[in-house]
């Protein structure tokens, strides 16, 4: 039982580093803080100055916690598509759920012009927004639903929502090129992601959601350890395939879609996270993937996050960018070296 | 006295309905599979087993007649039920994953386990078993792809031994083995009937080494498809129809197919 002991210790280290992540994301930034006083602020105290707690309580941390939620959320969802599809490119975009909510978001913006001027501008609010986007990736979701019911090959609901994502972004195309300079940048900031615009209302519903979605997806453990062995010998093992499929699917969608709404399309977090959490305990059982894809996708947007600050300047680099470094340079390198393991 | 039939099928037709249109490969087949016997499937490439194969173990519905399990119909059956009835060992390629032998082994008892899988001291004893009766202790830390062809054959065995079913049923298992590995495997498969008292369907194309070691054959035909002790088939000329071509003759003294 070797294994147990190294995974025990693996947990440990993994929770101890999301803890000091936090601590060091809340305290980099514009203005740094110094750790001891985050400190003394997260357990209930004060900091020595009141504008650090100030800082704090409305800016840092509700960032902080957008980013776990966001990173674990991903994760989990990419670990998901990566079983159910047996293809370790699979993440939680291609369903075409994060085109989706680009779409919503795009006829929003970018057809804001086209609306009478009262009702564009209660579209374009904060909430205007996530409404669209939520719209526009629930309304992919029933379509690869709908799709996925008559079919019983999984690679073809793999394909529908390759195709879904290159027809809504074939559209958002098409309206950037009707659009103005104004909202065309308005459309490449929301598509560039970001952590920082959620009130403390905003983060209770997105946790919801999340809490939701992961819920879903620990009930789904057992099914994908059997669909580890494939679709015909998981079925000879007593499991309800179409059922497993459908909530699994729909425990994917409810996460990014409710994240692509609050947060933006964030790339990469989905399909890299799973793969090293996959790398790092060296298993495939699902009861310890679930928790290490967790701990995994919270610490790596945290660390993500705390890059995009640049700590010390005003800069803030758009989340997205930081990912797809971080994330592309990951998935070459262990295709790589675990040749093996992925084909 | 106890029934020792565990599946029976009843004058079924197996086939497919494409676009409305019945297409049948075979039809009124009776069989009946028994406690303790080692069946063998055999029949030309294109004649249906793997449909009767897929029609036995409930994954496709027979176009009439039934096929029925202890004696209840096996699609009405529960799947959890079914599971814990009947196992499979596929032709079929495992999907790219880091399973361990053991691991693999173990997911046999998911039938029986609660939701999120834990393994109890009885489903440990049951692996243990499997692991004991097939000898494969010296493989079971290692990664099912780090395995030989023969080897994960034998494990996926194992897997369905652990499965702990009264019936198990084989899709070819002895292709791509080469004859020391088919005879070890044919000898595994006629050791787990005698000792554990279930019975073993498998489809093979290893003709003579079925008619020695088996309990029972089911040969189809373009004709038809019949059940009986491989003595009794050969009294009866059954082989000499099963491949339709004036070359290929059986020698019912050897048991055996000559080439002239």
């Amino acid at each position: 039982m070797q294994n147990k002991n190294r995974n025990i210790l693996l947990f440990s280290l993994l929770t101890l580093s999301l803890v000091l992540l936090l601590l060091l994301n809340v305290s980099l930034g514009s203005v740094s803080i110094p750790i001891k006083d985050v400190f003394n602020n997260l357990i209930g105290g004060n900091s020595s100055k009141e504008t650090w707690d100030y800082i704090i309580i409305n800016y840092r941390l509700p960032k902080a916690m957008t980013a776990i939620l966001v990173g674990m959320g991903l994760a989990i969802s990419g670990l998901l598509m990566q079983t159910l599809f047996r293809n370790p490119l699979a993440g939680p975009d291609v369903l075409g759920l994060s085109s989706g909510a680009s779409l919503g978001v795009a006829t929003v913006i970018l057809g804001a012009g086209f609306l009478p001027p009262v009702l564009a501008s209660v579209l374009l609010s904060s909430y205007g927004i996530i409404l669209a986007s939520s719209l526009g990736s629930f309304l992919v979701l029933l379509a690869v639903l709908s799709v996925s019911q008559s079919l019983r090959n999984t690679m073809a609901i793999l394909i529908i929502g390759l195709m879904f994502g290159s027809l809504t972004n074939a559209i958002v195309g098409t309206l950037t090129y009707f659009s103005s300079a104004e909202q065309l940048q308005k459309f490449t900031f929301w598509s560039l992601g970001n952590l920082g615009n959620l009130s403390w209302s905003s983060i209770v519903i997105l946790s919801v959601f999340v809490a939701i979605g992961l819920a879903l997806s620990l009930l789904n453990i057992k099914p994908l350890n059997a669909l580890l062995l494939g679709e015909n010998y998981a079925r000879s093992l007593g499991m309800n395939y179409k059922k497993s499929r459908m909530l699994i699917i729909l425990a994917t969608s409810i996460l990014t879609g409710s994240i692509t709404a609050f947060a933006g399309p964030i790339a990469f977090i989905g399909l890299a996270v799973p793969h090293i959490a996959k790398l790092v305990f060296q298993t495939s059982n699902h009861t310890v993937l679930f928790w290490s894809t967790l701990l995994l996708g919270a610490t790596i947007m945290l660390i993500c996050d705390s890059i995009s600050q640049l700590s010390g300047t005003d800069i803030t680099l758009p989340i997205n960018a930081v990912t797809s470094m971080f994330g592309a340079p990951i998935v070459i390198w262990l295709l790589l070296r675990k040749r093996k393991m992925m084909n | 006295m106890e029934n020792k039939i565990i599946l029976q099928a009843s004058k079924i037709s197996i086939g497919y309905i494409l676009k409305k249109e019945r297409n049948i490969i075979a039809s009124n087949i009776d069989l009946s599979l028994e406690k303790g016997k080692l069946i063998a499937l055999i029949g030309a490439n294109g004649i249906g087993k793997s449909t009767l194969l897929r029609t036995l173990t409930g994954i496709q519905k027979p176009l009439s007649g039934n096929v029925c399990l202890n004696e209840q119909d096996i699609h009405k059956l529960d799947s959890l039920l079914l599971a814990q009835n009947l196992s499979v060992v596929l032709t079929e390629k495992l999907p790219p994953s880091n399973l361990t032998v053991w691991e693999l082994i173990a997911l046999g008892r998911q039938p029986y386990t609660n939701w999120i899988g834990t393994l109890t001291n009885n489903d440990m004893a049951k692996i243990n078993e499997a692991i004991e009766l097939t000898q494969i202790e010296h493989l079971i830390s290692k990664r099912h792809y780090e395995i030989s062809d023969g080897q994960l054959q034998i494990v996926l065995i194992a897997r369905a031994l652990a499965q702990d079913t009264p019936l198990i049923i084989l899709d070819e298992p002895t292709t791509h083995l080469d004859l020391l590995h088919k005879v070890v495997l044919f000898k595994l498969l006629k050791k787990l009937t005698q000792e554990t008292g279930k019975c073993i369907l498998f489809s093979t194309h290893d003709i003579d080494m079925a008619i020695q070691l088996s309990d029972e054959m089911i040969i189809m035909t373009p004709e038809n498809t019949l059940q009986d002790q491989p003595c009794n088939l050969i009294l009866k000329g059954s082989f000499d129809t099963l491949f339709q071509d004036e070359h290929i003759v059986f020698d019912s003294e050897k048991g055996k197919f000559l080439i002239s």
